[in-house]
């Protein structure tokens, strides 16, 4: 292996561990649910983007909105498991959980 | 010396470890997630006064708030009857049965939402909805205000609790959300164990909330001190008739259809018969239908599942919610302004 080769493989493995390693970038973002409250009170993002919902609670969770901007009910799901919205408009989102009302959040979504 | 010293140096520590033991011990005691707060939270807008309570209790207990004069709030949420009624279903306007089961009051001055279908949010919110709801009290607010109004012994009380806000329906709500912030469930068995009295309750009753919060996974809805987590669920319960909406009626989602606010579980043991219909009238019923992962499964909380408890289990959970009842404390009726 010469050195060029071997500096290569080390670029090449040092981007793939700083992917693994973002939590969100733009275009996808991760929100969770645990404790009965949304991991993020606001989001920002753009139209085309999608937001991924991920349950942490040991009980079921919901994810909808009645908003002007964008409505939507993604239903009702376990632990571990996800929903994902694709942002369709601009403009502002109130999100909600249908079981636990008190779970809010806002997604502020640009053109 | 020598041993005057050494004394000394054993003495500190213990002294020390005693008072970390004592402090933690209050530390805990303060910050247990099962044990409730003293006070219930209120607005900026309506902090609690003794003058506001005793208004709000005037209100609560006068029948004139109805459109007969027949009923007052503690027509249906009656002290004597664990703040409910003892009925499968309230009663309504000229003894109209109505659909679903009066609440009991204790404690939901902590609740962030209000009502069987969470249609109101706060304390405020709700206390005139069942005065003016046709099928309850059956009174117009403005019809109300006026029959205040003409009551001289009421001006002195609503001065006294709002200086300068008259007799209004803003002062009303207000006042009968102050003496509900008053109705608060007393020391049980259960809370005298988790403050470390282990004589409180039955070696049943606390296999029975190890039960409550894994095997049977009650505590993943009645969670807390006041043993809700204040969400809609729908349990499953068999009707008959047309299906009561439910949640859905505020929240036209398809996991709300059929889906109603958890109770309180506080003070139980007064407050059968069960269910936001009533149909239940013994806490082992109610053990029951968890336990087959309700009856209706046509739109059921994912939540519910069977849960396969023997008969063991199921009276140990039975002792449990029997230790959330505390001594009822004494309430008096008072004598109505004229």
């Amino acid at each position: 292996m010469t050195p060029r080769t071997f500096s290569a493989i080390r670029l090449t493995l040092l981007a793939l561990v700083m992917t693994c390693a973002m939590p969100a970038f733009a275009g996808d973002q991760m929100v969770g649910q645990a404790k009965k409250a949304f991991t993020v009170g606001v989001l920002k993002a753009k139209v085309g983007d999608t937001v991924t919902f991920r349950n942490d609670d040991e009980f079921a969770h919901n994810v909808f909105s009645l908003s002007d901007a964008q409505s939507f009910d993604l239903g009702s799901y376990k632990k571990g498991e996800t929903r994902t919205l694709k942002l369709a408009a601009p403009g502002t989102i109130e999100v909600e959980c249908a079981i636990h009302p008190e779970m809010k959040m806002k997604i502020e979504v640009a053109k | 010396m020598s041993q005057k010293f050494t004394s000394q140096r054993v003495s500190l520590p213990l002294t020390m470890l005693f008072g970390i033991l004592l402090i933690g011990s209050v530390v805990a005691a303060e910050s247990d997630p099962w044990l409730r707060p003293e006070f219930a939270p209120a607005p900026p807008e309506n902090q609690l006064t003794p003058a506001r309570v005793h208004l709000g209790q005037l209100l609560f207990f006068d029948p004139r708030l109805s459109r007969k004069s027949t009923m007052s709030c503690a027509s249906c949420h009656n002290p004597s009857l664990g703040w409910s009624d003892g009925l499968p279903t309230a009663v309504g306007f000229d003894m109209h049965t109505l659909a679903r089961a009066t609440p009991t009051i204790v404690n939901t001055s902590f609740s962030p939402i209000q009502m069987w279908d969470g249609r109101k949010s706060t304390l405020e919110d709700q206390a005139t909805g069942p005065i003016e709801a046709a099928g309850e009290m059956n009174l117009p607010l403005p019809e109300l205000i006026e029959r205040l109004k003409s009551i001289p012994g009421y001006r002195s009380k609503f001065d006294a609790a709002y200086p300068g806000m008259g007799i209004t329906a803003v002062t009303v709500a207000r006042g009968l959300a102050s003496f509900e912030r008053t109705v608060l469930s007393t020391e049980s068995p259960f809370d005298r164990w988790r403050k470390g009295d282990e004589k409180a309750v039955s070696a049943s009753a606390k296999n029975g909330f190890e039960l409550f919060q894994d095997k049977a996974k009650c505590a993943v809805c009645h969670m807390g001190y006041n043993f809700t987590d204040n969400g809609f669920h729908n349990i499953g319960l068999k009707t008959e008739g047309a299906p009561d909406v439910g949640r859905f009626a505020q929240r036209p989602l398809k996991s709300m259809h059929g889906a109603f606010k958890t109770p309180t579980l506080r003070d139980i043991s007064r407050t059968a018969p069960y269910m936001r219909n009533g149909m239940y009238k013994s806490l082992m019923e109610v053990v029951e239908h968890y336990d087959r992962g309700g009856d209706d499964k046509s739109n059921l909380d994912l939540n519910m599942v069977p849960l396969s408890l023997t008969a063991s289990e199921k009276a140990d959970l039975v002792a449990f919610l029997e230790s959330l009842t505390g001594v009822p404390p004494d309430i008096r009726v008072p004598a109505l302004p004229l």
